[in-house]
């Protein structure tokens, strides 16, 4: 990182209601949320020197070269533009991407904005999913995306023994923290027994463990320094970035650790130049598009020791003093994949704009109690290989 | 492991399958206008508050401007041809009995192209400039969607 | 800012909306076939599953024997450098049970899926397949499998020329 340039600030962000299935196409949500980060920056589309788009695969919005498609809801008409896309990683790569468009003294302004509509694929994106399995040694068995995911967890859970009692706390925590975000899709307030008897989808994954598929975008407007000081009095830096992938071999690693996201996590505290990342991190925002995610990222962050982030955690009392809004570390204070929903990019997106709130003491009924100075965000995804890592100040 | 050489197997070499979706795809807030608008034989495009430009198809957004369409017009279904093609071969590549001619259509007032078919023209018949007007499909047959206009045709 | 913003936008539609016509959308269902070249690793490894062999590739750098074979070690970024066949018998290392079929409809019947270790595959390096002729309740990481395969006659080819695997129970041996 000796070669960075430039301090680079968050100063606007914007998000639409995050739902199962709108009205609205890709390019008008992409719209809204990027009109909303740019009125919140106090700039207009004519200030941004360049835009960067992040989307999920294709196949969700039915649409072939979808950045392309979506460029001008995103602001990106006769602009430099670009798309980029890790999997369900790319929400926090978007803006990294833009943070180095920034960095290198390139850009003064770039709106990051991600999009997904998932709806388009009818009834269910589950179809789309199979296409990103190798087509001749892995979609012959007929899989589904969910199995990655319920191997995954069993191995986390046998390798440390870990409840699913204990990883339903975190379905438990997190919907119930998403009641006061205005855009969640699945707020509510359920109970460990709620998830337990929920509908089992694929052992040990049940329906409560899951986020929901959904419509929604999410925007931010990143601004070099002098330009940051200029426009806002609450810049919230970019101290820290990092990415890492592992191969598509996925049954060729153990499952329990997420390797990745520890090797993403290191670049990017290196860089912030923090050295205990529980101590000097005061609210988190890891990706929990199932419940025992956001263990197994939390670890992968080095906020707890290996298959420790639940320990001795045992009932709700338990996890809200640990990692509720007022707890010893904030994590998810958003609500999360959990409450908030999953519009791939646009989720992992949503949780930088929570950061940002948080930081700025702007977060309203979510606003964590500790008077956060530093946060961290993280995303997940392709094929259970990438990690994606932002580290945040105020 | 074993360590016998059994004789070499020949490669396979190809696999075979497809990639298949279903989807449902919303209109959106400007597109449920456009394609209403269809259904009842008009053209409805946006109108830029900022800049004054007329979109067709509509957009809830300005392009350039990047602000939110505050209204909604009627343009008329008269137009000039911008550009033009003829196309020998149909979407799977596949050999047409008849050539059909394909045009982005200016329409009158408005900015932007409609891609759309000319008819009861001669390929050789078409060039830039040429002014054409819509043909539409009979009113109970039209289903809100771009087919509702069948073709353009030359008008003097 | 979140506190100062009034209004989050977005209209939500419902399934029903969708399908029952009350709102308009546009169908459609894209198909794009494909012809995947398998490429010599993968090629050679599905000749290989026809004959009922399962065959792998090592490093001798790292010393790692790959299966699925690869023609190229991703950890050391050089060619993999001979064929190796491993046994039929492994070891689960995760599994699962699903309800839910490719296009997310129930099942009444799970599908047990596991990732397994080959015998003669390095430490951590598994195939994905299914269980079978074993109840949920009985699978447990560390259980002893082995290969059910189709007839030969039937074999095509493909990674589902293994029917399934089974339990090796006691008294039955298959790890010979």
């Amino acid at each position: 990182m000796a070669s960075v340039k430039r301090r680079v600030a968050v100063i606007g962000a914007g998000i639409t209601l995050f739902r199962r299935r709108m009205r609205e196409t890709g390019r008008e949500l992409s719209f809204y949320a990027a009109k909303m980060a740019l009125e919140t920056a106090g700039i207009t589309i004519r200030d941004v020197d360049a835009v960067v788009c992040g989307s999920a695969p294709d196949a969700f919005d039915g649409v072939h070269m979808k950045g392309e498609y979506l460029l001008d809801g995103m602001g990106g008409h006769n602009k430099p533009y670009v798309r980029v896309y890790v999997g369900g990683g790319t929400g926090v790569f978007t803006p990294i991407a833009a943070w180095w468009h920034v960095a290198s003294g390139h850009f003064d302004i770039v709106l990051a904005i991600a999009e997904e509509k998932m709806s388009s694929c009818h009834p269910h994106p589950q179809k789309a999913f199979t296409t990103i399995f190798d087509p001749i040694y892995t979609r012959p068995l007929g899989p589904n995306l969910v199995w990655i995911f319920a191997l995954e967890m069993q191995r986390y859970m046998s390798v440390h023994g870990v409840k699913k009692e204990q990883i339903a706390l975190i379905s438990v925590k997190n919907k119930r923290n998403a009641l006061d975000h205005p855009c969640a899709q699945l707020p509510a307030k359920i109970t460990v027994q709620d998830v337990l008897n929920s509908e089992v989808m694929v052992w040990p994954v049940q329906k409560l463990d899951i986020s929901p598929p959904s419509d929604g975008a999410a925007a931010v407007v990143l601004a070099a320094e002098h330009v940051a000081k200029r426009l806002t009095d609450d810049p919230v830096w970019i101290e820290g970035v990092g990415w890492c992938l592992d191969s598509t071999y996925w049954t060729n690693r153990d499952l329990y650790y997420p390797k990745y996201v520890e090797y993403a996590a290191r670049m990017a505290y290196k860089m912030a130049g923090i050295k205990n990342p529980p101590k000097e991190i005061d609210v988190a925002e890891p990706y929990d598009p199932f419940d025992y995610k956001e263990a197994h990222h939390a670890e992968g962050l080095m906020l707890a020791r290996k298959g420790e982030y639940l320990k001795g955690i045992k009932d709700e009392d338990d996890i809200f003093a640990r990692y509720g809004r007022d707890g010893d570390l904030p994590i998810c204070p958003s609500g999360g994949l959990l409450g908030v929903g999953n519009p791939i990019a646009a989720a992992g997106l949503m949780k930088v704009c929570e950061i940002f709130w948080q930081l700025r003491g702007e977060a309203g009924k979510r606003q964590v109690k500790n008077d956060p100075r530093t946060g961290v965000a993280q995303a997940w995804g392709d094929l259970m290989q990438v990690g994606t890592v932002i580290v945040m100040r105020a | 492991m074993s360590l016998e050489r059994p004789r070499l197997p020949h490669e396979i070499r190809h696999w075979f399958g497809d990639m298949e979706c279903d989807y449902v795809y919303t209109l959106g807030i400007a597109g449920e206008k456009f394609y209403a608008g269809l259904k009842e034989g008009r053209i409805i495009g946006s109108k830029c508050p900022s800049c004054g430009a007329i979109w067709v198809p509509p957009s809830l957004y300005c392009p350039e401007c990047f602000e939110e369409t505050s209204e909604w017009v009627e343009v008329p279904d008269e137009g000039t041809v911008y550009t033009f093609t003829v196309a020998y071969v149909g979407p799977d590549g596949e050999p047409l009995e008849e050539p059909e001619v394909y045009a982005l259509i200016v329409l009158d007032g408005a900015n932007g192209g409609l891609l759309h078919k000319l008819g009861e023209v001669r390929p050789e018949e078409a060039y830039i400039g040429m002014r054409v007007k819509a043909v539409w499909a009979p009113e109970g047959e039209r289903k809100g969607a771009i087919t509702d206009i069948k073709y353009f045709r030359p008008v003097e | 800012m979140s506190v100062k913003i009034r209004e989050y936008r977005g209209t939500p539609y419902s399934r029903k909306d969708l399908e029952e016509g009350r709102v308009p959308a546009f169908r459609d269902k894209p198909r794009a076939r494909y012809a995947w070249a398998c490429g010599p690793a993968m090629g050679r490894f599905l000749a290989e599953l026809k004959e009922g062999r399962i065959i792998g590739r090592r490093c001798r750098r790292c010393g790692r024997v790959l299966v699925p074979p690869r023609m190229f070690c991703e950890w050391c970024f050089r060619p993999t450098d001979e064929w190796v066949y491993v046994r039929d018998t492994g070891t689960v290392l995760t599994f699962s049970a699903s309800y839910l079929g490719p296009a997310a409809e129930r099942l009444k019947e799970p599908i047990i899926i596991a990732v397994i270790q080959l015998d003669g595959a390095s430490p951590g390096i598994g195939i994905l397949h299914k269980l079978g002729e074993v109840k949920q309740e009985e699978v447990h990481v560390g259980m002893r499998v082995k290969a059910v395969w189709k007839p030969p006659e039937e074999r095509e080819g493909a990674i589902t020329d293994i029917l399934y695997f089974k339990p090796i129970r006691e008294g039955q041996g298959g790890g010979e």
